[in-house]
């Protein structure tokens, strides 16, 4: 066929072959298949955090019933000397009955007390924990007793969940906690607007509580503890990381050794963490004889855990810096070190400062070494500033979300996915930094 | 090629500044340089011909020690500069490189500012006492690279904004900055237009009065335009080096008339 013949048989371009047919619906089935791949990924986000959200908001905000309580000097100060010693002496027993009359005394002026109920069974209502927050507030400002203040008390768990749909009727009938006329008489307190659902900062700041008061139970001893363990894990990790990376990047020689050095990094990234939890158990708390619990062995486990993140990124970074910017900088007669201090490190910072805010946002969230160390464990107590603080007791927030839904009582389940939501606030925090610090330094040129 | 400024010109200075001997460049098995002898002169601008792949950016990366940074290459034989083997083991390439500066093919600015890209070199050897006398440093060496006038408005934009041909010229100011003794350059030119070819050309003359230049071109015109001596490398070896003028005009090696009239390429 001579040339002339085949531009006599060329198919119009208006006109689309087989092939061509053939490559496009290709393209668009895979198109669809991405779309497809996106969606789900979408609304399995949507479903978890609609979820998460939903059964977790609730422990925001907390239900709180206002009254006013006369601080009976007889009772509190039988002595009458104001001497913090003897005040001392009056315990949350005392200070329980002083607020179960009250509230009688409170539902009965408004004409709302059931007929035959008992004192108790009204101040039942009530937190376990209210007298407790009432008797420091009393302890710290003794020139209260004498007077009526106006008190914001805490309410049970069951009167909570009422309030929360968690408890019903029916079930009231049921539980061995509560009534259905305690529940009746919640209701119509809250009508007559004796009690209100309060935002509830106290979930932030409180400690742990016991099993029976998951009104009172807060994250503050865990985000303490977690943030020391973040702290340690950036001071250690970041330095040690980056130190490495150069070594093997830029200094070390090609051999045997820094291969076989290369591969187990890359291997230490997949190791289960809960080995390195046994590990931490091994060395730090059974060996070197570190408190147990502490964040300093947490932090000191997840740092192990997130070198390997950050060394495989900096590594990266590292690589992608152009061989001509180093060419240049060794062509004037720069060193070695002058060189990856003012040429290469600078442009690989964007790479290292991401890679090292992923590994932070991995640790933050790890849960199983820290069972192994100890941080499981109750604590009620708020660790030290540091550095003290580290060698204290605390707990981390993913060992808390894993604490609360150890427990029976269903309201711990609401702080469970609160919590939940506060650690993943706390990581879209991290990554957002991570992008902001990106945009900061990436080069602009 | 008919030139006749070629055989006008003379050399100026007839020290040696360089000095190779029996120099071998193996990369890994490969033997990339093989038994090259060349004498460099002070004050004086040598082209290394040849075609590609015959191992001119290779020599050339052995007379700053660039070569160090690649793995696999090994260096014998003796290159002396003032009379000091460079390859000697109390040598130290920083310290060398300061002396023997580099431009290479491919434009490399940092990606910092224009004046920041001059003005490394000497603060790192501590060249300079003063901003004052940086900043002079700077213009001296932007003047000298011809790029005075296009940026001294804009000392504080990024060099790597600015167009190929002025970046190239900026690494020949960063260059020069440092002064030198020895400047090397890897076919400056190749990203240059025909203005800024000139421009370049230029400085290169210029800058024979105070350093010994090597360029590498593919350029044959431009190495008779600039040069007062050259080498032509074929396949690893020096085949000839002599006067520029005696090398277009009445080369002695077949291999090197072939590839300046364009039968070897
Ligand atoms: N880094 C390297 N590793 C291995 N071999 C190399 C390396 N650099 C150069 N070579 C080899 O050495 C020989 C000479 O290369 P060189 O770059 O010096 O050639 P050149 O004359 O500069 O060529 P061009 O004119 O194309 O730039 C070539 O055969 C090349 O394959
Ligand atoms: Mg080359």
């Amino acid at each position: 066929m001579t040339l002339a013949d085949m531009s006599q048989h060329r198919p119009s371009l208006y006109t689309k072959d087989a092939r061509t047919k053939a490559r496009n619906s290709a393209e668009k089935r895979f198109r669809i298949y991405g779309v497809v791949a996106v969606g789900v990924g979408v609304l399995a986000l949507i479903v978890l955090l609609s979820s998460v959200l939903g059964s977790g908001l609730g422990a925001f905000r907390q239900t709180m019933l206002s009254l006013p309580v006369t601080l009976d000097a007889k009772l509190l100060d039988p002595k009458g000397n104001r001497d913090p010693a003897d005040l001392a002496k009056a315990t949350t027993i005392t200070y329980g009955k002083l607020l179960s009359q009250a509230l009688e005394a409170a539902v009965t002026e408004k004409g709302l007390a059931p007929e035959g109920m008992k004192t108790k069974e009204i101040g039942a209502l009530i937190s376990k924990e209210a007298p407790a927050i009432l008797r420091n507030q009393v302890l710290a400002k003794p020139e209260l007793i004498g007077t009526t203040i106006d008190f914001e008390a805490l309410a049970g768990g069951r009167i909570d969940g009422f309030f929360k749909g968690r408890v019903t009727m029916e079930s009231a009938a049921l539980d061995s906690n509560v009534s259905p006329a305690q529940l009746e008489l919640a209701q119509k307190m809250r009508d007559a607007g004796m009690i209100k659902l309060a935002l509830n900062p106290a979930f932030i700041t409180n400690p742990d509580a016991s099993e029976l008061r998951p009104e009172s139970a807060g994250l503050g001893v865990a985000i303490l503890g977690s943030a020391y363990m973040m702290i340690i894990v950036l001071v250690l990790a970041l330095p040690i990381g980056v130190a490495a990376s150069i070594y093997l990047e830029e200094f070390a020689p090609q051999n045997r050794f820094t291969d076989l050095i290369e591969v187990n990094i890359a291997n230490l990234a997949a190791v289960p963490s809960i080995v390195f939890g046994i590990l931490g158990l091994a060395v730090f708390i059974n060996f070197a004889g570190m408190p147990q619990s502490s964040p300093l062995v947490g932090g000191l486990v997840l740092t192990l855990m997130t070198l390997p993140t950050i060394i495989i990124a900096t590594r990266a970074a590292l690589k992608a810096v152009p061989p001509s910017i180093k060419d240049a900088a060794l062509g004037v007669g720069a060193s070695k070190m002058q060189t990856i201090f003012h040429h290469v490190l600078p442009l690989a910072l964007p790479g290292i400062l991401t890679g090292t805010i992923i590994g932070l946002a991995q640790a933050l969230g790890e849960t199983a070494p820290l069972l192994l160390i100890g941080m499981v464990a109750f604590v009620k107590d708020y660790p030290a500033a540091p550095p003290e603080g580290f060698l204290d007791p605390a707990a981390a927030l993913p060992v808390q979300v894993y604490n609360f839904t150890q427990r029976a009582d269903p309201a711990f389940i609401e702080r469970a996915s609160g919590a939940i939501i506060v650690l993943l606030v706390f990581l879209l925090a991290m990554n957002i930094l991570a992008v902001l610090l990106r945009r900061r330094f990436e080069r602009r040129w | 090629m008919n030139d006749m400024r070629l055989t006008e010109r003379t050399v100026d200075a007839t020290d040696i500044k360089i000095s190779a001997r029996k120099v071998q460049v193996f990369y890994g098995t490969t033997h990339a340089i093989k038994d090259v002898d060349v004498d460099i002169l002070d004050k004086t601008v040598t082209a290394f011909i040849g075609p590609s792949g015959c191992g001119k950016s290779t020599f050339l990366r052995c007379i700053n020690r660039m070569n160090d940074t690649i793995d696999i290459c090994r260096v014998e034989g003796d290159i002396l500069l003032d009379g000091e083997d460079i390859y000697n083991k109390k040598v130290d390439p920083v310290q060398l490189r300061a002396r023997v500066g580099m431009v290479f093919q491919k434009p490399n600015p940092f990606p910092k500012s224009i004046y920041d890209n001059v003005a490394y070199g000497p603060k790192i050897h501590g060249l300079v006492k003063n901003k004052a006398e940086l900043d002079e440093v700077v213009e001296s060496a932007l003047r000298k690279a011809a790029l005075w006038n296009e940026v001294k408005d804009r000392l504080d934009a990024p060099g790597t904004g600015l167009s190929g041909g002025q970046q190239q010229r900026l690494c020949i100011a960063r260059a020069v900055a440092t002064s030198p003794e020895v400047l090397l350059m890897d076919e400056p030119c190749s990203a240059l237009d025909p203005i800024a070819t000139a421009q370049v050309e230029e400085l290169i003359d210029e800058l024979r009065e105070n350093f010994s230049v090597v360029i590498v071109t593919h350029s044959m015109q431009q190495a008779a335009r600039v040069s007062q001596r050259t080498a032509f490398f074929h396949l690893g070896n020096l085949v000839e080096f002599g006067e520029t003028g005696q090398i277009f005009t009445n080369p002695r090696d077949p291999r090197t008339e072939s590839y300046i009239t364009g039968r070897i390429g």
